[in-house]
């Protein structure tokens, strides 16, 4: 049963088109993360499924309702924001409480409402306090109660974590799946941290210039990006890009320079084989020492710095005239100046054509 | 999939009752600017060109009032004395206001206290710092006669009472009230500039004074801007402090365009004076107004 | 105190912790409080405090003075007898040429006049701010701009238009004629206040309240107008000093009888007829200043916010 669904919608600022005729599906009790750059019109899509902002051209579903010219409060969802956006001047259980006070709930039904969510978030003992005297973490967990005691299917998050720290952030990352765990509702997440993405979503949608780039599975976007954007907007540190060209038919190989890539092994997705090519590869697949020589693909290189990560070492070399990096454990004792053999399997790459950007 | 199928259920709502609350909070302003403001304005020049006395009518006779205007010596002594305290006032309290901001913003104690005195008279009517000064100023009881009774018998400073130099008893009282703002203004500006800035002119070693006018203020340009534009504002209304100080006098000797028109308008039944007065006066504004305007928002269409 | 420090010390004194690094300063930089630097910046100070302060100084001792102590004396010596006689006279029987009743009548005016005009005024101008910073709709900043236009016309170009407007109304004259003048004109300066205050809270804020349901009233008696008190105290100072200090509406728009204080200050200080006591003047002087200077004193920080913006009004 689908959820959310939004068709065809258009948003435009005056002559600026943000959102261009975009059409998204979301499954109920699904976990969907909209992923991208600053700009690329993921929270204003998260302010049209809202409400928040009126739409151009197109049309918006919540559970099989079209909900396109709905007040935001009519719309059966809740929202989380960046800023937390707690009424400073009320109380924790006031902010609790608003929104069903708006809609004229009885009084006891909101006790009950707050005291569940409360007892979910384990925010009873902040019932009586005020924003202020609630720490980041203590903030958000407030806002996300404002949204569960709306009890409604859909819950939308604007880059709820982006004000906390590295620490905060994970442990509520955590807490937020759980709750989806919990509650099995609909959730639309924004944000533009991947690591958040991979970890929360069931699918990922990659957005760029109000367009959505893919939509598919964390492991399906990180392992099999469909254009040359996705491949280098997931991962940290990025792939590998090398450019060059595809040659024979059958047992084809990519070369660059004097290096011949085996391709026997790529799955490839498309028909075509253009002349110019993109060979991606990222720094984890890469194997380094006396493991890299059986490997379908190996190969020498000269290390030019080695960047200590503490789990992880990332180092960065020379592959016939291309900068590489390569990913190696962090006990690792590779030094600048070395030269060592990597290796890879080329049925882990990603090929792309460099003229159209897209996977091939 | 049952959703696609779904036509849309609700009626579209129509443009003009979207919003409606904020439009209808918004009615008073709009009567405000458009009917008093636009309105207002436009009346009164249309009117300028009309042979209006007692009462307004819509007599046109051309640019009649303007010519009688400005071959009215008390047209002409307004003119000239506005000139005077405008350009006196703008030059010196840009200058002391600058430089008393500069000495509050040196880290002092009692930063707050001197701030406070310097302020003050800002919060005064005009009709109260004009009497104030009318009797400091007084020949007899005031500043001149202390003085000679100190012994300096010829001593002689009794602005008001000189035609030559009573605009300048004026600009004295006029400069006490506005200064204070001035400072306050350009406090805000200096407290505003990156404290790096002054970091870096000391490791530099570039003298204090230097680092204020090379540096400062040039980065304080759009305070200096909207600082002039709220003085010069200030200056074309000057009216209040001329009656409670000099009722014009002696004779018509510190008239200022506002106090013309006023009695045009409401003393001597001369409306089309009046209106022809303020008209002129509407015009210096927008001649400062308009440049300030279009370098401040001009730029930037959309905020 | 001192500045010379070890420089000059002989050599066997110096630590043998650090050999080969000559001893210099240590410890605090020897500061001085008289420097010529602080001289000249406190000297400036204090020397333009007294101009400021001087004309204060003036008002009360004249005030505190028998005339025949002011024909003899000079008006910066204190009294030699107090008298507060003028303070009582200024207050009760001070003639302004039409009538003896001293400035009390205006002071009640003046009260009858500022306290609608502010509650008015900040009303109307808060929501309009309000309207103009979260619920933009197509126009808006045209009117929004034409209004800040507005503060910088001379009044003297819409006085006469206005008296029409409040013949038409049938309140020409009237107090409440002058009150809807003030409130007209503090419009821009009190719009722009509150926009400019509505905008920067974080539109998050007003996002979640749409979500929770509440409308354009909702959202701004329960969640703006509690958190922002204090730009409604600002509004207030910069409301209340402007219409009590008012003198050119107050003598175009309302008839002798209803007079604010202001006018009716000027009316007794410049009457013409009989003769001049200084003493009275300058009480009489003092008791107008007196309600802008409370609330200039009591307000301290925030008035001096509020000019930054109240400054337009000039």
């Amino acid at each position: 049963m689908t959820s959310v669904s939004i068709r065809d919608l258009t948003l435009k600022f005056g002559s600026l088109e943000v959102l261009k005729s975009l059409n998204l599906d979301i499954d109920e009790g699904e976990f969907l993360v909209l992923l991208g750059p600053s700009g690329c019109g993921k929270s204003t899509l998260l302010n049209c499924i809202a409400g928040l902002l009126d739409i151009s051209d197109g049309q918006i579903f919540i559970g099989g309702n079209n909900v396109t010219w709905a007040e935001p409060s009519e719309r059966g969802i809740g929202m989380v924001f960046q800023s937390y956006a707690l009424y400073p001047q009320m109380s924790v259980e006031g902010n609790l409480a608003f929104g069903l006070k708006n809609a004229r709930m009885p009084k006891d039904e909101i006790a009950k409402r707050i005291a569940r969510a409360a007892e979910v978030l384990q925010i009873e003992p902040l019932l009586q306090r005020k924003p202020a005297q609630l720490s980041g973490g203590q903030r958000q967990r407030v806002a996300i109660g404002r949204a569960l005691v709306r009890d409604v299917d859909v819950f939308l998050f604007d880059e709820p974590l982006s004000n906390l720290d590295a620490k905060l952030r994970a442990e509520l990352r955590v807490e937020i799946k759980r709750l989806h765990h919990r509650l099995k509702n609909t959730m639309i997440y924004v944000t533009h941290d991947q690591i958040e993405a991979l970890t929360l979503a069931d699918r990922i949608a990659i957005m760029r210039n109000g367009i959505i780039q893919q939509l598919d599975s964390p492991h399906e976007i990180y392992n099999r990006p469909v254009n040359l954007y996705v491949a280098g907007f997931m991962g940290s540190p990025g792939m590998n890009f090398i450019e060059g060209e595809i040659s024979g038919a059958g047992e084809s190989s990519f070369n660059f320079a004097s290096t011949q890539i085996p391709l026997s092994r790529y799955p490839f997705v498309r028909d075509d084989r253009p002349d110019k090519a993109i060979f991606g590869i990222r720094p984890e697949h890469v194997s380094c020492g006396p493991a890299a020589s059986d490997e379908p693909f190996s190969a020498d290189v000269e290390i030019e710095v080695v960047e200590p990560m503490g789990a992880d070492t990332l180092v960065w070399a020379v592959l016939d005239g291309k900068e590489f990096r390569f990913r190696v454990d962090g006990q690792s004792p590779l030094h600048a100046g070395q030269t060592v053999r990597i290796g890879f399997d080329p049925a882990k790459a990603s090929i792309f054509d460099a003229a159209r950007e897209l996977r091939l | 999939m049952t959703t696609t199928s779904t036509p849309a259920a609700t009626q579209r709502p129509i443009r003009l009752f979207r919003n409606k609350a904020a439009k209808i909070a918004a009615i008073p302003m709009i009567l405000t600017a458009l009917v008093v403001f636009m309105g207002g304005t436009i009346w009164t020049v249309v009117f300028s060109f009309t042979k209006s006395k007692l009462l307004p009518k819509a007599n046109f006779i051309g640019l009649d009032q303007y010519e009688r205007l400005w071959s009215s010596s008390k047209w002409l002594i307004a003119i000239e004395n506005l000139v005077i305290f405008g350009l006196c006032s703008l030059v010196f309290s840009l200058v002391i206001g600058f430089v008393l901001a500069a000495l509050l913003d040196q880290k002092i104690r009692f930063e707050n206290t001197f701030r406070t005195i310097m302020l003050y008279p800002f919060a005064l009517s005009f009709i109260v710092t004009g009497l104030v000064w009318q009797w400091i100023l007084n020949p007899d009881f005031g500043i001149q006669n202390v003085v000679r009774s100190l012994g300096w018998e010829s001593f002689s400073f009794d602005p008001l009472n000189n035609q030559e130099i009573v605009i300048y008893g004026i600009l004295i009282a006029g400069l006490w009230q506005g200064t204070g703002l001035v400072m306050c203004l350009m406090l805000a500006g200096l407290r505003g500039i990156d404290e790096d800035i002054w970091k870096a002119a000391r490791v530099d070693g570039i003298p204090a004074w230097k680092t204020y006018i090379f540096i400062v203020i040039p980065m304080m340009r759009p305070v200096f801007v909207t600082t002039l534009v709220i003085i010069a504002s200030g200056i074309v209304r000057l009216y209040d402090l001329v009656v409670a100080q000099t009722s014009g006098g002696p004779g018509i000797a510190s008239e200022v365009p506002a106090k013309y028109v006023y009695d045009a308008m409401f003393l001597s039944q001369n409306l089309g004076q009046g209106f022809a007065g303020s008209t002129m006066m509407l015009l210096a504004v927008l001649i400062v107004l308009i440049p300030w305007a279009y370098m401040e928002f001009g730029g930037r269409q959309r905020d | 105190m001192t500045d010379v420090t070890t420089l000059d010390a002989p050599a066997g004194t110096r630590t043998a912790a650090s050999p080969g690094l000559v001893d210099g300063p240590r410890g605090a930089k020897p500061k001085r409080a008289i420097s010529p630097r602080n001289i000249m910046i406190y000297g400036t100070l204090l020397l333009v405090s007294v101009y400021y302060l001087l004309p204060l100084y003036v008002m009360i001792v004249t005030s505190l003075k028998g005339m025949p102590e002011i024909r003899l004396g000079n008006i910066f010596a204190p009294p030699v007898e107090v008298t507060f006689e003028p303070w009582v006279k200024a207050w009760a029987t001070a003639c302004t040429g039409l009538n003896c009743e001293g400035l009390s009548r205006g002071f009640w005016n003046s009260v009858r006049i500022t306290v609608p005009s502010v509650v008015l005024s900040i009303a109307i101008a808060s929501v309009n701010g309000y309207a103009l910073a979260n619920w933009r709709f197509k126009g808006a900043d045209v009117f929004f701009t034409i209004l800040i236009f507005g503060a910088f016309i001379p009044y003297q170009v819409m006085l006469y238009p206005i008296v029409i407007l409040l013949r038409e109304l049938g309140i020409y004259g009237t107090l409440w004629g002058l009150i809807l003048v003030h409130t007209i004109f503090g419009m821009p300066i009190l719009t722009l206040l509150f926009r400019n205050y509505f905008t920067s809270v974080p539109e998050e804020l007003f996002k979640a309240a749409r979500v929770d349901g509440a409308g354009f009233w909702g959202i701004y008696f329960k969640i703006m107008l509690p958190m922002s008190l204090p730009i409604f105290v600002v509004a207030m100072i910069i409301q209340i000093t402007g219409v009590w200090n008012d003198f050119l509406f107050g003598v175009v728009y309302t008839k002798p009888d209803v007079y604010p204080m202001t006018v009716q200050l000027n009316n007794i200080v410049n009457s013409v007829q009989g003769v001049k006591e200084y003493n009275v003047n300058m009480a009489a002087t003092i008791i107008t200043g007196l309600v802008p200077l409370i609330v200039y004193f009591v307000s301290g920080k925030l008035f001096v916010r509020g000019i930054a913006a109240g400054a337009v009004k000039g």
